[in-house]
Order: C-alpha cells, then sequence, then structure tokens
C-alpha cells in the first residue's frame, strides 16, 4: 500500500462517518430522501459559488453550497405548507429544478472550466490525494483529508454535545417542545449538518453516493437493532467496512471507487435485508407463518371452549365446513394442540383438556385487554409451540 | 318471527399483521334490522366490517351473505368506508364521487350513460345534497362528505348496507339526516350494519346492537341486551349509561 | 433567429424535426401518467426508478452491446427450445437495436428497483423513504461501477452511454420517436379502456375491491407504465431529472381544474409545450443541454399554476384572505358602532369620533369604507349611523348570536 492509497481510503472512511451520523437520524425521522434533495441542489451552490470566487478550491465554496442545501429544505418546507401538492412531489419538483439550473449555468459559464459533470454525481476521490493542502510552502497531506476530517470531527462533536435533544426530538418531538428543547432548532441543525456533510463528501465520492453513504449504513443498522447508541456505532462501522472493501474491489476490477463502495453497501444491504435476526427478510417470514399456527392454535381452542355443550360444533369435520381450513392446516393444527395436551379426540368430537381449558380461559383475558406480552409468556409457562 | 339472515358469520378470526383483532365471531345478522356494532377502540368493529366485505383474509371461519359467499353475491352489498380512508383532495366532484356507485353493476371497462347519472343525481338529493353537485369534494364539510359517500352507497342499490363510522366528525344536521334515511333503508327492508361509536344515541337510532371486543360479547334486540351489565363486559370497566326508553 | 425561422427550420433540418416531435411526445406520456404517478403519492417513486434503470442500461450494453461469449452462449440455450435460426435473429435483433435493447435493460432494472421497494416496505420496519433512497442511491452506484468499467474496455464503442446521466435529445433517432409514438398510443388506449376503473382506484382502493374490480391488476397496469415511461425518457432528459419531468406538468395541471379527466388533458399539454420550447430555447443557444432546458420550462409552469391559478394559486388566495380579515375588521369596527347607536333614541344621533378610540380594529381606511358603503355619515369629526347601516349590524349581530347557540 502505498500513501496515496492509504489516503483515499481515510478519506473514504472519514466520509463514511462523516454520513453516517446525521444518516441515522435522518433514517429515523422518516427523513430519508432530504438527502436526495440537497445533494442535488448544492450543484446549483458550488456553480454559484464559484462564480463568485473564481475558485473551485476555495474554501468558501462550502459554506455556499450548505447554504443552497438548507435553502432546499426550506422552500420544500414551504411547498408543502401550501397544501398545492403532496409532500413527496414537493420534493420532486424543487431538487431537479435547482439541479437544471446548475447545468445550465455550467453550460453557458463555465464550460471552459473543469467542472466534469460525471465528476459531480460519481466524485473523483481517485484524485483526492494529488490536490494537497499546502500551507506556508509545507504539504500538509491531501486537501480533501482536511475538508472531510474537519467536518467529521465537528459532527462528532455535535453529536455528543446535542445527544440528548437528538434522541428525546426524533422520538417525541412533542415531548421535546414541551421540555423546551425546541424540536425546530434541532431540525434546521441537523439539516445544516447534513448540508455540510453533503458538499464535503461531494468532492469524494458524488452527489448520489452521498445519499448511498448517509442511508444504506443507517438502514443496516436499523435492520439489526432497536437502540440508538448501537445503531450510530454500526452504521459508522458498515460505512467505514464498505468503504474501504469498495477501495480494494475497485482496484481489483478496475472500475470507479465510488461505484464500488455503493456496490459493497448494496451488497451488505441485501444480506442483512435476507437474513437479519428478527427483522430480515426470511426471520420474518418465518415468524409469520409460525404465528399464523399459533394464532390458528389459539382460535381452534377457544372455538371449542365456545361450544362446550355442543358436540356437532366440535366434530372433527366441522373444522373443515364452518372454520373454513383445508384439511392439511386442520390436521396439522390438532396435532399440535394434542401433541401439547391441550385437547383429546373421541368418537371425533374434540374436546379441550383441563390444561387445555385453564390455557383458553387466561388466553381470552390477555386478548382483550390487548396484552399480547402477556401470551408470550403465557406460552413460555404452559409448552412450546414448536410442537 | 321467523326472519330470514341477511349475513351469517361462522367462527370467524382475524389477525391483523398477525396480532388477534376478531376472536372465534359467531354472528347472525336478521334481514331488516338497523345494527349497530359498538366495542371499545381497537375492539375490531372496522375489521368485522372489513372481512365481512373480503377486504381481510381471515385466518378462518366463514361470512355468508343470504347464503351464500360474497364474492358470489356483491351486488346485494354496499359499502361505506370510514371518511378518513380517502385524500378529499383527489380533483374530482361530488355527483362524479357518487356515480362511483354504479361502476360496480357496470362491471369492466363500460362506461357510466343517462341512467347511471340519473340514479346518482336521485342518490344526491335523497340525502340533500345536490346543490353541491358540481362542487369539488374538498371543499365540502365533513358531513357533506359524509353524506357524499351515503348517496354512493345509495346508488348501489344494495340489499345489505356497512358503515363504518357515518357519524364521525359530523355536525348535528347531518347526523339527523343520515340516520333518518338509514331508517326509511330499514322500512323498505334493507338490513343496515353500522359501526358506531356514541353510545348514549344506540337505542334511539337503532334496533339491533352487537357487542363487541374482540369476541362477541352480546347481539340482539336493543330493547333486550342494551344494559350496564353488556356495556361492562364490552368496556371492561363498570360502565352506566343512562338508557332512555 | 426570429420565430418564424424557427419554425422554418423544425420542417426542414431533420434533426431539430426529431427532436422536436420526439420531446413533445415524450412530454405529452409523462405528463399522462404522471397525474396517476402525483396522485397515488408515489411522485419521488419516478426518482427512485430512474436511477435503478442505470445498471439495466449498463448490463444490456454489457451483454448485448456486441457479440461475445455470453450472449452467443444464451442465443444457443434459447435454441435449443425456439430453434437456432430465430434465436440468432433475436440476438441480431438486439445487438443492432442497441437503444432498443437498452430500453429492455433499463425496463427489467426499474422493474426489479420497484419490486425490491415494496419487498423492503412490507417485510421489514423500513419506511418508504429509507426504501426509495436505499434503492436510488445503491442501483445508481451499480450502474455506475459497470459504465466506468465499461468505459475502461479496450475497444468497447460506448458511444451514447454518457448520455443517460444527463440525457442526450440530440442523439434521438426517427425510430426512437415512432417507438415513443406507439406507447403514447397504447398508454391512451389504456387509459380510455380503464378510465373508469383506475380513477376508482386512485381515489379509494377498499371501494374498488368491494365493488369486485381487481386492484391489484390495475395496480400493476398503471405501475408497469409509469415505469415505461420514466425508461423512455432516460435518453432524452436522464437520469437525474426524469422525475421532474413526470412530476412538474402534473403538479401544474392540478392546480387549474378539479376534475381527473382535465387534469390528464392539461398535464399532457404542459408536457409537450415544455418539451417544444424547451426545446426551441436550447437549439437557438449555444451549449446548453435539452434535458435540464425542458425541466426548468416544466417547472416555470408549475410555478405559474403555484401563484397564478384562480381557484387554488396563492395570490388569489392571499387576495381573499385578505378581503375576508378586511371584512371582519368592518364588521367588527360596525358592530361596535352599532352598540353606541342603539343607546340613543335617534340611531343617527352623531357622535365624537374620538370615542372610537379606545376600539382596536378602527381605523380611518375602515371609516372610509363604511361611509362608501352607505352604513355611517361623516361630519368633520363626527359620524352617524344610517339606517341601512343600523339594519345590517343588527343582522350581524342577530347572526352571530345564532352561531353561538
Amino acid at each position: 500500500m502505498n500513501s496515496a492509497q492509504i489516503e483515499i481510503q481515510l478519506i473514504a472512511s472519514l466520509v463514511a462517518i462523516a454520513c453516517a451520523i446525521p444518516g441515522t437520524f435522518l433514517v429515523l425521522r422518516k427523513m430519508a430522501l432530504i438527502t436526495d434533495a440537497i445533494s442535488h441542489s448544492i450543484l446549483l451552490g458550488i456553480v454559484i459559488g464559484f462564480f463568485l470566487t473564481n475558485d473551485l478550491s476555495s474554501p468558501l465554496l462550502i459554506p455556499i453550497a450548505a447554504l443552497s442545501g438548507i435553502l432546499t429544505v426550506i422552500l420544500v418546507e414551504f411547498i408543502q405548507k401550501t397544501n398545492l401538492v403532496k409532500e413527496d412531489t414537493a420534493i420532486g419538483l424543487v431538487f431537479p429544478t435547482m439541479f437544471s439550473i446548475g447545468v445550465i449555468l455550467i453550460d453557458k459559464k463555465a464550460d471552459d472550466v473543469h467542472l466534469d459533470l460525471d465528476a459531480v454525481l460519481v466524485g473523483k476521490i481517485e484524485y483526492a490525494p494529488l490536490n494537497s493542502f499546502i500551507w506556508d510552502g509545507i504539504n500538509l497531506g491531501p486537501k480533501a483529508l482536511w475538508v472531510i476530517g474537519i467536518i467529521a470531527l465537528i459532527t462528532i462533536i455535535l453529536l455528543f454535545a446535542f445527544f440528548k435533544e437528538l434522541k428525546i426530538s426524533t422520538f417525541d418531538a412533542g415531548l421535546a417542545a414541551a421540555l423546551g428543547l425546541s424540536p425546530v432548532a434541532v431540525h434546521y441543525g441537523l439539516m445544516t449538518v447534513a448540508s455540510i456533510t453533503t458538499v464535503g463528501a461531494f468532492d469524494a465520492v458524488g452527489a448520489i453516493l452521498v445519499i448511498a453513504f448517509m442511508i444504506a449504513p443507517a438502514a443496516i443498522a436499523y435492520l439489526l437493532t432497536n437502540d440508538l447508541i448501537k445503531m450510530l456505532i454500526f452504521s459508522c462501522t458498515f460505512g467505514i467496512v464498505s468503504a474501504i472493501s469498495g477501495y480494494w474491489l475497485a482496484h481489483i476490477i478496475n472500475a470507479s471507487i465510488a461505484g464500488c463502495m455503493t456496490t459493497i453497501l448494496g451488497i451488505l444491504f441485501l444480506i442483512v435485508y435476507l437474513f437479519a435476526p428478527n427483522k430480515g427478510y426470511f426471520s420474518v417470514l418465518y415468524r409469520q407463518k409460525q404465528q399464523r399456527i399459533e394464532v390458528s392454535l389459539l382460535t381452534l381452542l377457544l372455538h371449542l371452549r365456545n361450544h362446550k355443550d355442543d358436540e356437532t360444533e366440535r366434530h372433527v369435520k366441522h373444522l373443515n365446513e364452518h372454520i373454513n381450513w383445508q384439511q392439511v392446516r386442520a390436521k396439522s393444527v390438532l396435532d399440535l394442540a394434542r401433541n401439547n395436551n391441550m385437547i383429546y379426540i373421541q368418537n371425533d368430537i374434540i374436546s379441550l383438556t383441563e390444561k387445555g381449558e385453564h390455557f383458553t380461559s387466561e388466553a381470552i383475558d390477555y386478548i382483550i385487554s390487548n396484552k399480547n406480552s402477556e401470551i408470550e409468556h403465557m406460552k413460555d409457562r404452559f409448552f412450546l409451540f414448536r410442537g | 318471527m321467523e326472519q330470514k339472515i341477511a349475513v351469517q358469520i361462522d367462527d370467524l378470526t382475524v389477525a391483523y399483521n398477525y396480532k388477534p383483532v376478531l376472536w372465534d365471531i359467531d354472528l347472525s345478522i336478521p334481514e331488516g334490522v338497523l345494527m349497530a356494532i359498538v366495542g371499545p377502540n381497537g375492539a375490531g368493529k372496522s375489521t368485522l366490517i372489513k372481512s365481512i366485505l373480503d377486504l381481510i383474509q381471515p385466518i378462518a371461519g366463514s361470512v355468508k351473505i343470504y347464503g351464500k359467499p360474497y364474492k358470489k353475491q356483491r351486488s346485494l352489498v354496499a359499502y361505506v368506508p370510514q371518511k378518513g380512508s380517502v385524500d378529499w383532495d383527489f380533483p374530482t366532484t361530488a355527483l362524479d364521487v357518487v356515480m362511483m356507485g354504479t361502476y360496480g353493476s357496470l362491471g369492466w371497462i363500460k362506461r357510466p350513460g343517462q341512467k347511471e347519472k340519473k340514479a346518482s343525481l336521485e342518490a344526491l338529493e335523497k340525502v340533500g345534497m345536490l346543490a353541491f353537485k358540481n362542487r369539488q369534494i374538498s371543499q365540502l364539510s365533513g358531513g357533506q362528505q359524509q353524506r357524499i359517500f351515503l348517496a354512493r352507497a345509495l346508488v348501489q342499490n344494495a340489499s345489505i348496507y356497512f358503515m363504518d363510522e357515518p357519524f364521525q366528525g359530523v355536525d348535528a344536521t347531518t347526523e339527523i339526516a343520515i340516520i333518518n334515511i338509514l331508517k326509511e333503508l330499514r322500512k323498505s327492508g334493507k338490513t343496515v350494519i353500522v359501526v358506531h361509536h356514541d353510545l348514549q344515541t344506540v337505542p334511539e337510532y337503532f334496533d339491533w346492537v352487537t357487542f363487541l371486543n374482540v369476541k362477541k360479547i352480546a347481539t340482539g334486540v336493543v330493547k333486550d341486551i342494551f344494559n350496564d351489565d353488556n356495556l361492562t363486559k364490552t368496556y371492561g370497566i363498570n360502565y352506566k349509561v343512562s338508557v332512555q326508553q | 433567429m426570429s420565430l418564424q425561422e424557427y419554425i422554418e427550420l423544425i420542417f426542414t433540418d431533420y434533426t431539430l424535426r426529431t427532436v422536436t416531435i420526439g420531446t413533445a411526445v415524450l412530454g405529452t406520456i409523462c405528463g399522462m401518467l404522471g397525474s396517476f404517478a402525483v396522485l397515488r403519492k408515489q411522485s419521488l417513486l419516478g426518482d427512485a426508478i430512474s436511477h435503478a434503470a442505470l445498471p439495466g442500461i449498463a448490463l444490456a450494453f454489457l451483454l448485448f452491446g456486441e457479440l461475445n461469449i455470453f450472449n452467443e452462449f444464451l442465443a444457443d440455450m434459447l435454441g435449443k427450445i425456439i430453434g437456432s435460426e430465430q434465436s440468432y435473429a433475436i440476438l441480431t435483433f438486439l445487438i443492432s437495436n442497441k437503444s432498443f435493447t437498452i430500453l429492455i435493460g433499463a425496463l427489467c432494472s426499474g422493474i426489479i428497483g420497484t419490486i425490491w421497494i415494496r419487498g423492503i416496505t412490507n417485510k421489514t420496519h423500513l419506511k418508504s423513504d429509507t426504501a426509495l433512497g436505499l434503492i436510488l442511491s445503491l442501483f445508481f452506484g451499480f450502474g455506475m461501477l459497470l459504465l466506468t468499467y465499461i468505459q475502461k474496455q479496450p475497444n468497447a464503442n460506448q458511444a451514447g452511454l454518457d448520455g443517460y446521466l444527463f440525457g442526450q435529445a440530440a442523439t434521438l433517432l426517427e425510430r426512437d420517436v415512432w417507438l415513443m409514438a406507439v406507447i403514447l398510443l397504447i398508454s391512451f388506449l389504456m387509459l380510455l379502456i380503464f378510465w373508469k376503473e383506475l380513477k376508482l382506484l386512485l381515489f379509494d382502493t377498499d371501494y374498488t375491491r368491494t365493488l369486485g374490480f381487481n386492484s391489484k391488476f390495475l395496480d400493476i397496469l398503471i405501475s408497469t407504465f409509469i415505469v415505461i415511461a420514466i425508461v423512455i425518457g432516460l435518453q432524452t432528459v436522464g437520469v437525474v431529472l426524469m422525475s421532474a419531468m413526470l412530476l412538474a406538468p402534473a403538479a401544474a395541471a392540478r392546480q387549474w381544474t378539479n376534475s381527473l379527466s382535465v387534469m390528464v388533458i392539461l398535464a399532457s399539454g404542459f408536457g409537450a409545450l415544455s418539451g417544444v420550447i424547451g426545446t426551441a430555447i436550447s437549439a437557438s443557444q449555444n451549449n446548453l443541454s435539452t434535458g435540464p432546458v425542458i425541466v426548468l420550462v416544466a417547472a416555470v409552469f408549475v410555478f405559474i399554476s403555484f401563484i397564478f391559478s384562480p381557484g387554488r394559486g396563492l395570490l388569489f388566495r392571499e387576495i381573499r384572505f385578505r378581503k375576508n380579515r378586511t371584512d371582519l375588521e368592518l364588521h367588527k369596527t360596525l358592530s361596535f358602532m352599532y352598540h353606541i347607536a342603539s343607546d340613543h333614541e335617534n340611531i343617527s344621533h352623531p357622535h365624537a369620533i374620538k370615542i372610537l378610540n379606545n376600539f382596536r380594529g378602527f381605523t380611518k381606511k375602515s371609516l372610509k369604507q363604511l361611509e362608501h358603503k352607505d352604513y355611517i355619515t361623516i361630519n368633520g369629526n363626527m359620524w352617524a349611523m344610517t339606517q341601512s347601516g343600523y339594519e345590517t349590524a343588527s343582522n350581524l349581530y342577530n347572526q352571530l348570536k345564532v352561531d353561538h347557540e
């Protein structure tokens, strides 16, 4: 590994951290798509900033571009408040318009300048080590490293300073307001951080891949945990892992670094989406099937109890006719109940055992009081439904 | 008196998102009643109607409309969903919404013609909304929107009407207008089933009532079963309602 | 260049004519189907799908750009079923009609993206905004990987691939326009046939089902057409701006009408106009990409509609709001005067204007307006109520009482 390679990986990892932190909160606040809007509209800010400073590497470009990101948020919210269109339409109108103005300005005025549109979308992290920060004649390393490093540092400091405010206003804006924590200030603070991070990361990974670095690690983490602190740690970790492995993938197959990083994020998300314990696709499918059987079993028990005195209602055949189950399911549910000593069958008439009776009446109590968690305890106490 | 059964529900169990909502419901609704379904929030009142209308797949049990499954009896059934379930900013007029009631009998592709328009105008007049027929639906008050929904169901010219909280967020005049139309429907032999919230008005508006809280607590003639005992069973706490007879 | 010269140029210049007709047709399709996307609250689905189409474009190019081991193998496999002659005919067609092949690729990956978005929102607790953002950025990133991979291949003919990012209207060929026209016709017929059902579905899905219509079929039908509209627009306006092409005409049209059919027609018109005007502007200037200009023209339509539409526009809303407020203030002043006047036997007994000072709603302007309406007469610094003013005020007063009861 030469020093340029190390620098690229370092920059990418810092981008991942700086994006993952605001990204986590945006995902939790159901505002993930605002990153889509910000990352596109800052093009306009960068172009205007370039006209003002005439220098693509001017540090002033960052606040100007971030301002255009915040302007986007304000515009979107203004349009939403007019109720003229639905909420998501407002986002979909604002950012393409600003992006178009940016592109047209580049076409008309900045054609002789190196403002490559492809680079706007995918960044040019490959060249980051070449653009050094030289101060007083001393080479202090790549400029991008400094920019994103400072942004990441500020983001982390803000996270520690306002963790409580962020947490409360994310999960209960009403409570936050009641406690005097001003959810509005937190909202715009978060938007500002998101804008600045987007601008800083933009140079490295480009407009659209910033979105990936903001949303994907947070979404992966959210599928694995519900704990906010763990979620933040996970999303930073996943971001860094995909940044570094993405770099090496690009190195091997000789393709866009940013594209490879996003692809790794995509693969990670796919794996977690399918296999995450509890919340993954297969886990949810399995649980739904399991619950269906459990609910069916309870239905059967309740039905038996309701018709204690009516033998025809408790006839095996009746399950097919009235309860409307296919034969297979009726049989598997019956077997499950019998294996757990809940019922006995005599001359094709099903009856509850004492244990079954006790269980059913307790179940009804809990169902009516809407305490589903209690049923979980009951199941542990009585038997294992897995029969 | 032997009455025909309009709706027969057997052993109906529904788990919504795999959480139990309705448990082993047996219910026979005789023809020609004006019935309220009452129960606390989350008791499964809307779910019951939706599973009768085949909008929700039950885990177990069967529903029969005049002895046959719903799929074969659609033309006999009209539905008034909760007002909040649609986007009232949708670009359409009151008359247009009422015309939607005729789509079912028209079937695929065929367009509503003069006959359908005439029926829709009549329904609008019945609910007192003829003057508003060309009004965009977002410019109607909550009560007026509910009347439009009722008119849409009336146009279906069904035998059984299911209504999900038709009195939610409507003014007093509309409430009276609606209940008068419902009573008229019953007089002409139709069956009307209403999810209802206001316990005070049950004896005044309805002749049948079903108490529901996940399972069926009681069902029958209001005079016989609308009492503190059933209310307490349904609502859990010691519930007292001064029943005006 | 004058307008007349430009119109003449459209008839004589092949490229300009193709691009003008092409963008007009595309705008019409987008406006028509975009109305449904907007009303279904799926505005940003278009954005996600247009980005998600990128890997499909790249893969189609990579696999069917020229004869290679992969597609020859595929053709051999297919050949065992339908005969190798037909199978190779298909392969040759795909390779020689690149824009069609790319369209199919885009369509496939757009549909996969849509399905995955639904999978994420249905099966996990991630919300739709996260799902859209994920698919948008992850698919796009993978697409970029493929694109850069293609670009670095030796002697790969990659002309036109870059155009998909920002659109290259100038590369439109006559047969592309024909394809668009056919799709326009099919979508129009689809809307015509299923108009009633689609309207019902959009307004009230549950009710649609109780009436016996297959809502799933209708849902897939309209979604598929929206995806098709997006995919055919990619070549012209590009991945980034496609969603605006879909939304803007519909959002503008919604402001002018309260009827779905008028909205769809207006949106189609706005879309077509955006295409034609945008093409004209970018053709009359040097160095101006067509896609962004079209989107900007559409945005101007939206802006004008938001402000000036008579029913919903912000300007008229503000005017109505101000008028209501002035009316309210006048009424308040009038009823205050009514209380003073009703203490006297002669209601037109003059009073000093000064005694109104402790009432906040009163201004010189409002007094003038009251005088103008003949409710009061003003004489120096004294005012007196007229008979008509007294009656109006007493009516107002009674109305207020009724309202409160």
